[in-house]
C-alpha cells in the first residue's frame, strides 16, 4: 500500500443542486448525433451519407492524420443529415435510430489473454480508442506510442461531480475487465488514484486488475481528483515523456467492449445543479438528444445547461446532444442582472476564497452560484491567488506570461506539459482580474503543438 | 435604483460605437460600473466565478485605511492645540483635523481621477481602479499644512508617470503613491521636511508655546535617539508626522483587515519587521560602546514605531504590482526593505524618510528577485526531472 498523499492547496466550491443518490432511466430519444467538435485536435472525414444504415459500433467517420482512428456511432438506424458549418466544418452526424438497437459484433476475450497488438486493435477496431487521452496536450493517444503509464483517477472532486463508486456500482466487473486491458496496453505501468476516504472508487471496486503498488491514495480538496495534479504526484511527466489518461466510466465501456463483444456506450451521468427540480443520476446514452433529458426538469426558464461541471464543463442547451466524454450535467442560473453597487455590499451570499465578502463567517454554506463574472476583466494585479489552489510545483503567473509571449522555451521551462485546462480552472476561478485562464494556457498548448 | 438604471441604459447608446459620444465610453463604463455591477456572464472556461473583483480589493484597502486617515484627524487637531497650551475635547482636535484633512483629500482624488479618465479616453482602455486607494495614499503621506497645489501636481504625477506611461493600473514597476511623494520631497523640500508637520493656524490670542519644536521623530532620532518620545507615544502615535503615519496602532488595524481579507501580503509585512529587527540588533551588537549615543544603540524595536515605517510596511510594501510576485520572492523583498530602511536612518542622516526610499528602491529590484526565484524555479524542475531519469 502507498503511503496517502495530502493535497493541501485547492478548493471545494460547495453548490446547492447535489445529485440525490439514485440512478434513472432518461427516455431514449428520437434523434441522435456525434459531434466531432468534441473531439480534440482531430480532422473529420465522413464514412456514411445520408440514408446509409449503420450498426451501433460502426465507424461514421475518422480522422484525416491518423486514419485508424475511428470514431463510432453509439446507436444502430439511419444517417439522416449531416450539419455543417462555416467552412463547411462538420458540426454534427445525425442518426434516426431504430427502436431496437443493433450492434456491430467484435470478438469476445478475456484481456488478460490477449497481447498488446490485440487489445490495440479491438481498440481501434470498436472506435473506443478516442476514449484514451495523451498528455501532454491532453489529445487523442497515438496508437503508435508506448506510453510511460496510463493513469485513471478513480473519483472526481469537482463542484456536485458523480460519486463514481455509487455511479458505477453495477459495473464493477466490466469496469475490471477495462482495467486488465489497459494493464496490458500499458505493459502494466497502470495507476489508478482514489481517495482515502469518501466518495469514488474503492479498492475493492478495483479487485485484482490493480495491483496495490499502483494505487494511490489521495486526501485533499478539488483538484485532487484531477488526473493531472495525481500524475505530477505519482511519477511528473518529463519532456519527452508521454502518458495516457482515460476517464473511468470509458473504462467501464472498454469492459463491456470485452465481455459482450459490442459497443454499447450508455453513460451514468450525474443531473446536477441548482435548476435541476430533482438532481438524481441518470442512464443516458451517449449521443441522445439533451431535450429529452432536461425537458420538464428545470425549475427554471433562465438558466444555462452545462454538459460537465461550473469549472471545466461546455455550454450545451436542449437542441444540443449528450457528447462522448460527458459525466455530469449542471444547470444552473444566467447572472445577466445588473446588481446595485454590488462590490460595496457586505454580500453574506458571496462565494469568495479572498475574505473580501463576509460570507467567510459561514464556511459550511452551500452557494447558488450564478453565471455572472463579478467584474470585468483587468490586467495581473493580485499575486498568489493562483498558487493556492494548484497543488502542483509550478509557477502559473510565469508561466501565463511566457504563453502570452509565445516563448516556448520558457513554457516548457515552466511546466506547461504537466498540465490540461481542467487542472488551472480554479486558478481561473479565483482570479481577482478575471483572466481567461484555462484559453490561455489551450493557446498556448495548442502553438507549441503546431510550432514545437 | 430602477431610476438610475433606467438613467444608464438611456444614455448607453450615445456612448456605444456610432454614438455622439462613442470616445467617452470608457468614462461612461466607469461611471456605470461603479454604481452596477455589470451584467456581464461568463463564456468561455469556467461558469461561475469568484465574488471578488478589483473594485472590491481596492475597497478593501480603502477600508483598511480607514483608521490612519481617522487618527490623522483628530492628530493633526491635537497637535495643532497642543502647539498653543490649549487643552481641548477629542471631538474638537477631531473637526479641526477634519477640515484640514478632507480638502486634501478631496483635491487628491479630483486630480488623479481626471488624468485616469482622460487617459481612458485618450487610450481607449476602461477606467482601472487603482487610483482609489493610490488617492487616498498620498494625503496620507503628506504633511498637513501641504499647499493645494503640491497634492494636485503629486495626483497628477503619480497617475501619468507612475502607472499611465506604462499602461494603466497593473503595468508599473513602481508604486505610484510613493513615486508621487519622492517626486515631491525631492522638488518641493521647503514643503515637505522641517517645521512643517503641525498645522499652526493663528489661534486668537495665543502664541505657540516655549520650546515649540516641529520636529519628527526621524529628527529628533539624528540628533539624539536618547531624546525620542516614550515608545508608548510613538505607538499610539500621539506625535507629528505626515498625518497617516503616525500611529503604529492605526497601521495595526489596517494590516489586520488586509491580512485577514487575504488582500494584503503577510508574507511582506513580516519580512519588513523581520529585516528591520534583525539589522536593528546587529547594529546593536556592532555599536561603538565608546559612543552611548550613537544612533547604533537605538533598540531595534525602535524602529519599528518610528516614522513611516509601520505605515509604508503595511500600505505600501504590499502594493501587489510593484512588489515581488512570487510567494519566495516577496520574503527577500520584504526583508531588504527592513534591512535598507534602518541602515538608512542609521547611516545617513540626510534622508530621514528611509521607508519611502527603501520601498522604492526594491520596487526596482523586485523583478530581479523574482527572476532568480523562477530561474532557480526551473533548475530544481530540472534538476528533479534529471534525478527521475537515472
Amino acid at each position: 500500500m502507498n503511503k496517502t498523499i495530502h493535497i493541501r492547496r485547492g478548493y471545494d466550491i460547495r453548490l446547492i443542486g447535489e445529485a440525490e443518490k439514485v440512478v434513472e432511466q432518461a427516455p431514449f430519444s428520437d434523434l441522435f448525433a456525434v459531434k466531432p467538435p468534441d473531439f480534440p485536435a482531430i480532422t473529420p472525414k465522413l464514412l456514411v451519407q445520408p440514408g446509409d444504415e449503420v450498426l451501433a459500433g460502426q465507424a461514421l467517420f475518422y480522422d484525416k492524420d491518423r486514419p485508424n482512428l475511428r470514431f463510432p456511432s453509439p446507436v444502430s438506424g439511419e444517417v439522416t443529415e449531416i450539419v455543417r458549418g462555416e467552412k463547411r466544418r462538420i458540426l454534427e452526424v445525425r442518426i434516426l435510430p431504430d427502436r431496437e438497437v443493433r450492434y456491430a459484433t467484435f470478438p469476445k476475450a478475456d484481456p488478460a489473454g490477449l497481447d498488446r497488438a490485440a487489445i490495440l486493435e479491438l481498440l481501434l477496431d470498436s472506435g473506443c480508442w478516442q476514449y484514451l487521452r495523451q498528455r501532454p496536450f491532453s489529445i487523442i493517444a497515438d496508437p503508435v506510442d508506448v506510453p510511460k503509464a496510463i493513469f485513471v483517477s478513480g473519483f472526481d472532486s469537482a463542484p456536485l461531480a458523480p460519486d463514481w463508486g455509487f455511479a458505477l456500482a453495477e459495473e464493477r466487473e466490466n469496469l475490471q475487465v477495462g482495467l486488465r486491458a489497459l494493464r496490458v496496453l500499458a505493459q502494466d505501468n497502470l495507476h489508478v488514484g482514489i481517495r482515502d476516504r469518501g466518495e469514488g472508487l474503492t479498492e475493492a471496486d478495483l479487485g485484482d486488475a490493480v495491483p496495490p503498488t499502483h494505487i494511490h491514495r489521495f486526501r485533499g480538496p478539488h483538484p485532487a481528483g484531477n488526473v493531472g495534479i495525481q500524475i505530477h504526484h505519482i511519477d511528473p511527466i518529463q519532456p519527452g515523456e508521454k502518458v495516457w489518461t482515460i476517464n473511468i466510466q470509458d473504462v467501464v465501456i472498454i469492459g463491456r467492449l470485452f465481455r459482450e463483444g459490442r459497443f454499447r456506450a450508455d453513460r451514468v451521468l450525474a443531473f446536477t445543479g441548482a435548476c435541476v427540480s430533482r438532481p438524481r443520476y441518470l442512464r443516458v446514452w451517449t449521443g441522445q438528444h439533451m431535450s429529452d433529458i432536461v425537458n420538464g426538469q428545470l425549475n427554471s426558464d433562465h438558466c444555462r445547461i452545462i454538459q460537465g461541471n461550473v469549472l471545466t464543463g461546455k455550454t450545451s442547451s436542449q437542441n444540443d446532444f449528450v457528447s462522448f466524454y460527458t459525466n455530469q450535467i449542471t444547470v444552473i442560473p444566467e447572472g445577466d442582472k445588473p446588481e446595485f453597487l454590488g462590490w460595496l455590499l457586505p454580500g453574506f451570499h458571496k462565494l469568495s476564497l479572498s475574505r473580501t465578502y463576509f460570507s467567510w463567517l459561514w464556511p459550511k454554506r452551500k452557494y447558488n452560484l450564478d453565471t455572472n463574472t463579478h467584474g470585468e476583466q483587468r490586467a495581473f494585479v493580485m499575486t498568489g491567488e493562483y498558487e493556492r489552489v494548484l497543488p502542483m510545483n509550478i509557477l502559473p503567473t510565469y508561466l501565463l506570461k511566457a504563453i502570452l509571449a509565445r516563448d516556448i522555451e520558457r513554457m516548457e521551462q515552466l511546466g506547461i506539459y504537466e498540465l490540461a485546462e481542467e487542472d488551472v480552472a480554479l486558478c481561473e476561478f479565483v482570479c481577482t482580474s478575471k483572466i481567461p485562464v484555462q484559453r490561455i494556457l489551450a493557446e498556448g498548448l495548442e502553438y507549441i503543438r503546431k510550432e514545437g | 435604483m430602477k431610476f438610475l438604471e433606467d438613467f444608464f441604459n438611456k444614455t448607453r447608446p450615445h456612448f456605444q460605437k456610432g454614438g455622439k459620444f462613442e470616445r467617452w465610453y470608457p468614462a461612461f463604463e466607469a461611471l456605470e460600473t461603479f454604481a452596477f455591477t455589470p451584467p456581464l456572464t461568463t463564456r468561455d472556461g469556467v461558469h461561475v466565478r469568484d465574488a471578488v473583483d478589483l473594485k472590491r480589493t481596492m475597497f478593501t484597502v480603502i477600508i483598511a485605511m480607514i483608521p490612519t486617515l481617522l487618527f490623522g484627524m483628530w492628530n493633526v487637531g491635537y497637535q495643532h492645540y497642543k502647539a498653543y497650551g490649549m487643552e481641548m475635547s477629542h471631538w474638537d482636535y477631531f473637526v479641526f483635523g477634519f477640515w484640514k484633512v478632507i480638502p486634501i483629500v478631496a483635491v487628491s482624488y479630483a486630480a488623479g481621477l481626471a488624468v485616469e479618465f482622460l487617459f481612458s479616453v485618450l487610450r481607449g482602455h476602461s477606467v482601472s481602479e487603482g487610483y482609489l486607494v493610490s488617492g487616498l495614499l498620498i494625503p496620507l503621506t503628506m504633511p498637513v499644512t501641504v499647499p493645494l497645489w503640491m497634492v494636485a501636481l503629486g495626483a497628477v504625477f503619480c497617475t501619468l508617470i507612475g502607472k499611465e506611461i506604462f499602461g494603466g493600473t497593473g503595468m508599473n514597476f513602481m508604486n505610484p503613491a510613493l513615486l508621487a511623494r519622492a517626486f515631491l520631497f525631492f522638488a518641493f523640500p521647503a514643503y515637505m521636511s522641517g517645521e512643517i508637520w503641525t498645522d499652526l493656524s493663528p489661534e486668537a490670542g495665543r502664541t505657540l508655546v516655549d520650546g515649540y519644536s516641529g520636529a519628527t521623530n526621524l529628527v529628533t532620532f539624528d540628533e539624539n535617539f536618547r531624546n525620542l518620545p516614550s515608545p508608548a507615544d510613538m505607538f499610539w502615535g500621539f506625535e507629528q508626522g505626515s498625518i497617516g503615519e503616525t500611529s503604529v496602532a492605526a497601521c495595526l488595524i489596517g494590516a489586520l483587515i488586509l491580512v485577514g481579507t487575504g488582500v494584503g501580503s503577510w508574507r511582506i509585512m513580516l519580512s519588513c519587521v523581520l529585516g528591520a529587527l534583525f539589522t536593528g540588533y546587529l547594529f546593536n551588537l556592532l555599536a561603538p560602546a565608546d559612543m552611548p549615543n550613537h544612533a547604533m544603540h537605538t533598540p531595534a524595536y525602535y524602529h519599528l514605531l518610528m516614522g513611516s515605517f509601520a505605515f509604508g510596511t503595511v500600505y505600501m510594501a504590499t502594493d501587489p504590482v510593484s512588489a515581488a510576485h512570487t510567494e519566495k520572492g516577496k520574503w527577500f523583498y520584504g526583508f531588504f526593505i527592513g534591512v535598507l530602511t534602518v541602515t538608512l536612518r542609521v547611516f545617513n542622516p540626510a534622508y530621514p524618510e528611509a521607508v519611502m526610499l527603501s520601498i522604492l528602491l526594491m520596487n526596482v529590484f523586485a523583478p530581479v528577485i523574482d527572476h532568480l526565484v523562477v530561474e532557480q524555479h526551473i533548475k530544481s524542475r530540472l534538476k528533479k526531472s534529471k534525478l527521475s531519469r537515472a
